[in-house]
């Protein structure tokens, strides 16, 4: 269906070709999942199938793409548009009409469908993803995975035979993933669609791939069998590293296939050691009483108490709109928060009653899009006048950034960072004026396993450090390795708070894939059993 | 007979009904009349608008009618411009340097120059509502999509950059609040790069991100044109509009000859569509659920037109009743004529058929980050 012949691909004024002599072939009615790091080339293979790459991006493209028997050299993308679907990575942002039903119909009447003709397929693909009761909604007052769901819609109405997506459910909470990703394994059951998607979190999609395209650091391309291409792969999900760890053959890919020859291991391990409590109360960093924030007839945060302690890592969960981000900016005191008290440890202040400068010097806060942060065109200055605001010497948000990731070019634009980079240097930048409350808002968005694995112990430094540290995500991974402890929200009251393996452990929806594999074993992470059985991984 | 169910109107109809009580409007200063034919077209808008969130500022043009009388009141009296011989009052006056002798500030208010303004207002006031009243019986957007397919690109456009200035509200707000957490605030050189440059860069992002989205889905596909079809067709179009323009005037004005009203405006009409065919003819693409014009589209427009022509057969009839005489002061009657307008004109409110309502407008949006407090704000409005 899909075929690379000897690709390469170069942008205006790279040093190096984004991507280099790939040769793929994806058979028809496949799920095909692309795997690599950031910034390796995954949008650009993904937009070279419907020929966005080269002819929207400029760069040259060497070599051949065919999709159906269609050449992208000699097909623009508004010409593919009926062979392939494509959902951007942000769908908000590629949302064309205002309401559902119109952003359904906006491709075919590119293509004058008769209107009889539109009105059937508008009305069957409302059934298929399930949202016939959106259809009169306005697409910018749905949630992230309503948006989602009726942007692959709109892909599929001019009914392609290829469906291209980018990320589609890194922005998602974990339930609304799992609706996502059900409609597209239907469609690739039922209606022999070929899709082809690219996903940082591989725990979540995986099981359902039938091949897997991998691009390793070096940017070559290598595709086959999700089994055998997850034994190569630097990144792979918690499931494949418990079966690689464990020896099981072959690999397994699903929760079910690892569970089902876990029993051994179960019974090998035991449960897992108790954690050891720190002796003593442990000191309050931050204490947050009867905290309500209502936006208009909305109330996002229903009067909770939450206390946070110095050393402590926090995680906050919850579906989308569940309260988690507006509860952190109401206890920082740059959002709005309608009546409740925060007091901060020592003088008992609360940070909403000091001026902004203070405030941050005492809790700091990243926003789920750090880059909101940033407005200096070189990652020097920025660090120059981050030094400046926290009344630091020169140098010494520099320093901590450095401490994060090492090497990152004084000169170069912040935009021009990778996700993980540009994070950093928010991250640095809050740091800099040495807070005792950090909080960050949904961190690993956009982050590969290496950046999430450096970012986790960075955390961990921290927390050392006796700051206590808030983290709002939906990345049950990334909480079963640093967090101590997890407080669920729902309709901004809190619903669980606990240590984190004894909330996540039972949860069908936190639990982390190592605790459903060992369930009902406290077990979290494959590093945590590793250790326990002895073994060094790399 | 079938039963009327409820269903939208075809948005150019309720635009050519209420096109054409602006001009019976626009034949008269009769206060009487003016009043009437307003009364029609509120009548029709109470009864036929839809609870579509563009169906609910009528107060708004109604209010901005009243403005606009007040003004043009107050000014005449400040402003000199009277005649008459009915002094009201005397306002002091202004004395002002020999170079502006022609200019009166203040000075005596007759009630000639008062009802002159008031009347002058009067109709401008119920042109507006007429306007207002089109506003919110059709959808603008669902008129955008009844353009001829030569200027598809350009009502895309317009959707496009109607959703352009929320979006940049709510990243300035979302960035604005950001920048509390650098601790930076107030200071004016701050907002201007911490604020702006951010905005700037993000709206960017977004619209780079719409136009590949917008490529990826076929925008645009429709085959390029050569280069002397572009010519002749672009010539037509703008001979055409040209001749609209002229023709809407001498119409509008009942002073220029008869050859610059309505064979002008006919004339423009149908050059402008034989251009708009030309350039369409190469566009292919269709209209989902497209709005039918039937018998009610018809009747409403026939409504329009019908209470224009019985003001321009008052106009050859009983020319003196539509403007009446302020030197000697008359009393405005309403004339036969006129009455018929205004009651063609209200005729729509039972032709055409009720408005859908809307059972799943009820919304709700996850909130996914405080930033959406804006969204929330409109919505709940």
């Amino acid at each position: 269906m899909i075929d690379f012949e000897a690709v390469t691909i170069t942008y205006p004024e790279a040093a190096r070709p984004a991507l280099r002599d790939v040769n793929l072939h994806v058979p028809e009615g496949e799920m095909c999942l692309v795997v690599g790091g950031t910034g390796v080339g995954k949008s650009t293979l993904l937009g070279a199938i419907n020929g966005l790459v080269p002819h929207f991006t400029g760069g040259t493209l060497r070599g051949r793409v065919t999709v159906d028997g269609l050449d992208t050299r000699t097909h623009p993308p508004r010409e593919m548009a009926g062979t392939v679907g494509m959902v951007v990575q942000d769908p908000e942002h590629g949302f064309v009409t205002d309401t559902v039903e119109e952003e359904l119909a906006y491709c075919m009447e590119q293509f004058a469908v008769p209107a009889a003709v539109m009105r059937k397929r508008v009305e069957e693909t409302l059934d298929l993803l399930g949202i016939a009761d959106l259809r009169r909604r306005s697409v910018r007052t749905l949630s992230g995975g309503q948006q989602q769901r009726v942007a692959i819609a709109a892909a599929l109405t001019n009914q392609p035979r290829v469906l291209v997506l980018d990320e589609p459910t890194s922005a998602l909470d974990p339930a609304a993933a799992e609706d996502v990703l059900a409609a597209l394994s239907r469609l690739v059951h039922d209606l022999g669609v070929t899709v082809v998607l690219a996903e940082h979190r591989l725990e979540r999609v995986v099981e359902f791939a039938d091949m897997v395209v991998l691009i390793d650091a070096d940017r070559r391309v290598t595709s086959g069998e999700p089994q055998t291409m997850m034994q190569r792969s630097s990144v792979a999900p918690p499931v494949v590293r418990l079966g690689q760890l464990a020896g099981w053959s072959p690999l397994p890919l699903s929760v079910r296939d690892a569970r089902r020859r876990s029993t051994e291991l179960r019974q090998q391990l035991g449960d897992a050691p108790l954690r050891v409590e720190p002796s003593g109360a442990p000191a309050v960093a931050i204490d947050a009483r009867r905290i309500v924030v209502r936006y208009g007839a909305v109330v996002a945060v229903s009067g909770l108490d939450l206390t946070v302690h110095a050393g402590e890592v926090l995680a906050l969960m919850g579906r989308n709109g569940s309260g988690k981000s507006s509860l952190m900016w109401a206890m920082q005191g740059a959002g709005s928060r309608s009546s409740g008290s925060v007091r901060l440890a020592g003088d008992g202040i609360d940070p909403a009653e000091l001026e902004p400068s203070q405030a941050r010097a005492r809790v700091g806060l990243v926003p789920q899009s750090p880059g909101d942060l940033l407005y200096l065109s070189q990652v020097d200055a920025e660090c120059a006048l981050a030094d400046l605001e926290s009344e630091q010497p020169a140098g010494s948000c520099r320093g901590i950034l450095d401490q994060i990731v090492p090497g990152i070019d004084g000169a170069a634009h912040p935009r021009d960072l990778s996700e993980g980079q540009r994070l950093a240097l928010v991250l640095a930048v809050q740091l800099c004026p040495r807070p005792t409350v950090i909080m960050l808002d949904e961190p690993t968005r956009g982050l590969d396993e290496f950046a999430k694995k450096r970012l986790a112990r960075l955390i961990g430094r921290l927390a050392t450090d006796a700051k206590a540290i808030m983290i709002a995500t939906h990345d049950v991974e990334f909480v079963a390795s640093v967090a101590d402890r997890v407080v669920v929200l729902a309709g901004g009251e809190i619903v669980a708070d606990g240590p984190t393996p004894d909330v996540v452990v039972a949860s069908p929806i936190f639990a982390p894939q190592v605790a459903k594999v060992l369930h009902p074993l406290h077990w979290l992470t494959v590093d945590q059993i590793s250790n326990a059985l002895g073994v060094v991984t790399p | 007979m079938t039963e009327r169910l409820a269903r939208s109107v075809h948005p150019v109809a309720w635009w050519l009904w209420a096109l054409g009580m602006a001009t019976a409007v626009s034949r008269t200063t009769n206060v009487l009349t003016l009043l009437a034919l307003a009364a029609s077209v509120c009548v029709v808008v109470a009864v036929r608008r839809s609870d579509a969130p563009w169906a609910q500022g009528f107060g708004f043009y109604l209010r901005l009618g009243l403005a606009i009388i007040a003004i043009r009141v107050v000014f005449r009296m400040l402003l000199g411009g009277q005649y008459g011989a009915t002094t009201l009052f005397i306002l002091p006056q202004l004395q002002l340097p020999e170079a502006a002798a022609g200019i009166r500030i203040g000075g005596p208010v007759t009630l000639e120059g008062l009802l002159a303004a008031l009347y002058d207002g009067v109709r401008l006031a119920v042109l507006l509502l007429c306007l207002g009243a089109a506003n919110m019986l059709a959808d603008p957007k669902r008129l955008l999509k009844s353009l001829p397919s030569a200027l598809h690109e350009l009502g895309v456009a317009v959707t496009v950059s109607l959703m352009v200035a929320p979006q940049l509200i709510e990243s300035a707000r979302r960035i604005r609040r950001a920048r509390r957490l650098r601790g930076a605030e107030g200071r004016v050189k701050g907002i201007v790069g911490g604020v702006m440059i951010p905005v700037l860069e993000d709206a960017l992002d977004r619209s780079l991100v719409l136009a590949a989205a917008m490529d990826s889905r076929g925008y645009g596909r429709s085959a390029s044109q050569p280069r002397r079809a572009r010519t002749i067709t672009s010539a037509l179009v703008i001979a055409g509009v040209a001749g609209i323009a002229v023709g809407t005037y001498g119409m509008l004005d009942g002073t220029t000859p008869r050859l610059l009203g309505v064979p002008m405006l006919v004339t423009g009409c149908l050059v402008a569509i034989v251009g708009f065919r030309l350039a369409g003819r190469r566009i292919q693409r269709s209209v989902y659920r497209p709005d039918p014009w039937l018998l009610p589209e018809w009747s409403i427009v026939g409504c329009g037109v019908g209470a224009a022509a019985a003001m321009f057969a008052a106009s050859s009839v009983d020319p003196g009743n539509l403007y009446p005489s302020l030197q000697p002061l008359r009393w405005p009657n309403l004339g036969v004529l006129p009455a018929l307008a205004a009651l063609i004109g209200v005729l729509p409110a039972v032709l055409a058929p009720p408005s859908p309502v809307d059972r799943t407008a009820e919304v709700s949006r996850d909130l996914t980050t405080p930033d959406t407090e804006l969204v929330q704000a409109r919505v709940h409005r």
